[in-house]
């Protein structure tokens, strides 16, 4: 254990700050989802493989990096679509566990699909960024583009969801559904836009995330219990509360990991969130319980 | 403008409203009054598209309503200030008035109307930028006509603006109102507070149980025995 004000404590404080770039936009997807259908996509995280997969095999047919990155985005923009249109529509007004249900099936549909057709090897684009290096402290590059363009992507969504009218249509829907017609608002074409976009932040992770990680059917699972655990905790459906959920859990994450060991980093930032969630139960910003 | 045709309409097995005929002329205040459950809120629900008919004919300008989808209603010229208000309330006063914007041909005329809305009601343009949550009583009424008048109505649709109200804010809440039909729109407006509704309105429909019980201008009604005895408590 080394747990001292040092050089080494800023540099892990500094990395959960990045980390939690990526996890605040994985975080904000799900919520806007979340606020606006009132459904759970459990499947989030196998979305953000499929993109991972998707950028992987454009690269490789020989795409430019930007090229790859936007069919990612792209694609899994409309796997959201498709996703609402085709599983979510049908069970809108069931019971909110058949709609956990039917979405967890898509996930472990997506995963068994990605298994079968890309096997379960490691895949890597091969991008080498290399890392900034500032006294004895080091970040890598793609840590830092990551947090840089999550940040504005987060901006730029924030900019469209108050000032243009699809946008205040979607943050009034998650606020009064049943007048919305009154405001002469579809309320499908609202569930499809909020898809989309859901879809399309999921898809913009994923370009993030292949700079950083391995590809592999099974990645989901590293990250879909933590963006869940940042929603929940910054109250479901809170964009606010996700935003700040993802920076303590980060900090948590990388400071206990690197005080201790990286895997007491995730038990002391689920022991966090447990101490949390029984004290207020609706989350930190949570209205509804 | 509006005219409904033995409507029926109600909720599951429950029927609300039986037969309903009735008509608002342009430039028309008409008041619909009638004790709590007599159908009120439903059939400005019906007019309004948020609840479909179940047997009859409603027309706008000869648009006849039950073809067309709830959220093209407004497109017609009705704008439905609902029951209790119903603002966004952790939207801006601006952005609840933007929303009312929302059909494509109210969208050009944004501005226009925004600075309309602020001069009628300057308290307004002073809290612009704060959630409607944080309104008083009386400026979230202001905030909900606001709202429907962004949308360019030509019938605007009052349920219960009075409801939940201080007496001191519901006076003001008519004065809005009153303002409102003065400045040109046409009004039907469905109210418990039948005294103050019928000073202000030319004609008015009782409804008792969801029929139309008896129909006439605001002075045969005010002077009626009957209703000055049920609903006036004199």
């Amino acid at each position: 254990m080394q747990c001292e004000l040092d050089i080494f404590f800023l540099e892990a404080v500094l990395n959960g700050l990045l980390l939690a770039g990526l996890l605040a936009l994985l975080a904000l997807g799900l919520n806007l989802v979340f606020g606006v259908i009132d459904v759970v996509w459990i499947c989030y995280a196998e979305l953000v493989m499929v993109g991972m997969y998707g950028i992987n095999y454009a690269y490789k047919t020989g795409a430019p990096f930007v090229v790859a990155a936007l069919f990612g985005i792209l694609l899994v923009a409309f796997a959201g679509l498709l996703l609402h249109q085709l599983v979510i529509r049908p069970v809108l007004e069931s019971a909110p566990i058949n709609q956990l249900l039917v979405t967890g099936g898509v996930l472990f549909v997506l995963q068994a699909a990605a298994t079968l057709a890309f096997g379960i090897d490691f895949k890597t684009l091969g991008i080498r960024l290399g890392s900034l290096n500032i006294y004895d402290m080091s970040f890598a590059y793609s840590r830092i583009i990551t947090f840089a363009v999550a940040s504005a992507a987060m901006l730029v969504l924030w900019l469209f969801l108050s000032r243009s009218y699809i946008g205040i249509a979607i943050r009034a829907i998650a606020q009064d559904r049943q007048i919305m017609p009154l405001m002469g608002v579809d309320h499908r074409t609202i569930y499809l836009v909020t898809s989309a976009i859901g879809g399309g932040l999921a898809g913009l992770a994923a370009v993030l995330m292949v700079l950083q990680y391995d590809i592999y059917p099974q990645i989901g699972q590293q990250f879909g219990p933590l963006i869940f655990m940042i929603c929940v905790l910054g109250g479901l459906g809170s964009m606010i509360g996700g935003f700040i959920a993802a920076f303590l859990i980060s900090e948590f994450i990388a400071i206990g990991g690197s005080c201790f060991a990286t895997e007491w980093g995730y038990a002391i930032a689920f022991l966090f969130f447990m101490i949390v969630i029984f004290i207020r139960p609706q989350g930190l910003f949570g209205g509804k319980a | 403008m509006l005219e409904l045709a033995n409507v029926d309409a109600g909720y599951g097995g429950f029927q609300a409203l039986f037969g309903i005929s009735m008509s608002v002329k342009p430039g028309e205040a008409v008041a619909v009054i009638g004790a709590n459950g007599a159908g009120k809120t439903t059939l400005l629900r019906i007019i309004s598209g948020l609840l479909p008919m179940s047997s009859g004919a409603m027309t706008m300008n000869g648009v006849p309503l039950r073809e067309i989808p709830p959220h093209k209603v407004i497109a017609t010229g009705i704008a439905h200030v609902p029951e209790g208000r119903r603002l966004f309330p952790r939207l801006s006063v601006e952005n609840n008035l933007k929303i009312g914007a929302y059909i494509p041909s109210a969208r050009a005329k944004f501005s226009e109307r925004l600075a309309f809305i602020y001069e009628l009601f300057p308290r307004l343009k002073e809290r612009r930028s704060q959630l409607a949550g944080t309104l008083s009583g009386g400026e979230q009424q202001m905030c909900a006509i606001g709202r429907a008048l962004m949308s360019g109505p030509k019938l605007l649709l009052f349920d219960e603006p009075s409801m939940g109200l201080a007496p001191v804010i519901v006076a003001q809440v008519f004065e809005l109102v009153r303002r409102i039909r003065s400045e040109g729109y046409t009004v039907l407006i469905v109210e418990q507070n039948v005294r103050q509704v019928l000073k202000f309105a030319d004609r008015g429909y009782l409804l008792e149980a969801g029929r139309i019980k008896t129909s006439g201008t605001a002075a045969e009604m005010l002077a009626s025995d009957d209703i000055r005895e049920a609903y006036m408590g004199l």
